[in-house]
């Protein structure tokens, strides 16, 4: 006997997502779903964020690892709420796991709260977390191939940051290719070229992402 | 490797499935991969094997369909496939475009007893 179906194998994930968006909906926080692959500094621009935009917008940080706390040990100097989630293996955050966390924050404190995925450049698109938009760091040491072979992430994303760009002269990538391919992808992405290293490009992104949650908090 | 929890969202499904069916033996399920899911049909398969081994499941076989990337230009209205990822109409090469299959995971069909 055959019996037609139809049903989307990630619907359960996607409706915790959704039901931690309402949440996140009716406090008026902006989230959103940091993805790297390892090493590409999605810590270091957290902490040059946090930096910059401190005392103009109040932020909270879950950090997604398979193991150690090291990452929410450098966020929690700054002295903002953060979750260390490890996840023991997995390679990925999913909406239960941020559930898990919410007693943790108080949101009628926080204007953003960042989720900083586990480093994959591939699993962690596939997962929505009930975040108002994904971005994602490529590093100019990782090649200008990497939208083309990691399509989905970029799709996914609503922002790219382009990182160590004070390393373009030392490697072999072309900053222009990896705009080209990655808006090939998705030409709706919104680029920024940056060093955490030297400081470069971060006051055009923090500008943005002030404004994106002011935004979202008067919207 | 994310196919493990794929793999388990999809067991938890038939289950639900055959237990709504009140069916207990399961040949085959038929999925739909779209080709932009990052998904890798042999490690699928493989994580579904260990998950279900031992369980009313085992033995049911995995057989998944790869669905082309199709999408639709907003602005000039052409139906097109997607190729090499890029997701700019091949007609007016405007970028106002919809996705209309090739992206979802999806059970489309269970095989029972």
């Amino acid at each position: 006997m055959k019996i037609s179906v139809v049903k989307d194998i990630l619907e359960a994930n996607d409706r915790i997502a959704r039901q931690n968006r309402e949440l996140f909906d009716e406090k008026g926080v902006t989230v959103f779903n940091l993805m790297s692959s390892p090493g590409a500094g999605k810590t270091s621009l957290l902490e040059k964020t946090i930096e910059a935009v401190q005392g103009k917008i109040r932020l909270g940080v879950i950090e997604g690892d398979i193991q150690s706390s090291q990452d929410a040990e450098r966020i929690a100097r700054f002295g903002i709420p953060v979750v260390q989630i490890n996840t023991g293996g997995a390679c990925h955050l999913d909406g239960n796991m941020i559930r898990d966390t919410f007693e943790e924050f108080d949101f009628d404190e926080l204007d953003l709260l960042v989720v900083e995925n586990v480093g994959n450049l591939v699993c962690p698109a596939e997962f929505q977390v009930g975040e108002d938009f994904k971005a994602m760091i490529l590093s100019v040491t990782e090649g200008e191939d990497k939208p083309a072979k990691y399509p989905l992430m970029f799709h996914e994303s609503r922002v790219l940051l382009i990182n160590k760009i004070d390393l373009v002269p030392y490697v072999d990538c072309d900053v222009e290719k990896i705009r080209e391919e990655a808006l090939k992808v998705n030409p709706h992405l919104t680029i920024f070229d940056i060093s955490c290293k030297t400081g470069e490009g971060l006051d055009a992104w923090c500008e943005w992402l002030v404004e994106t949650v002011r935004k979202r908090k008067s919207a | 490797m994310h196919e493990m929890s794929i793999a388990q969202s999809l067991v938890d499904i038939l289950k639900e499935e055959m237990a709504r069916h009140n069916v207990h033996r399961l040949r085959s399920v038929k999925l739909h991969v779209g080709q932009l899911s990052a998904i890798v049909p042999e490690s699928l398969s493989f994580c579904f094997n260990v998950i279900v081994s031992g369980t009313e499941l085992e033995g049911a076989r995995l057989d998944m369909e790869i669905i082309p990337l199709k999408a639709f230009c907003q602005d000039c209205r052409e139906n097109f496939e997607v190729e090499n990822y890029t997701f700019v109409c091949p007609l007016c090469q405007g970028t106002n475009i919809r996705t209309e299959a090739g992206q979802d995971l999806s059970i489309v069909e269970m095989e029972v007893d």
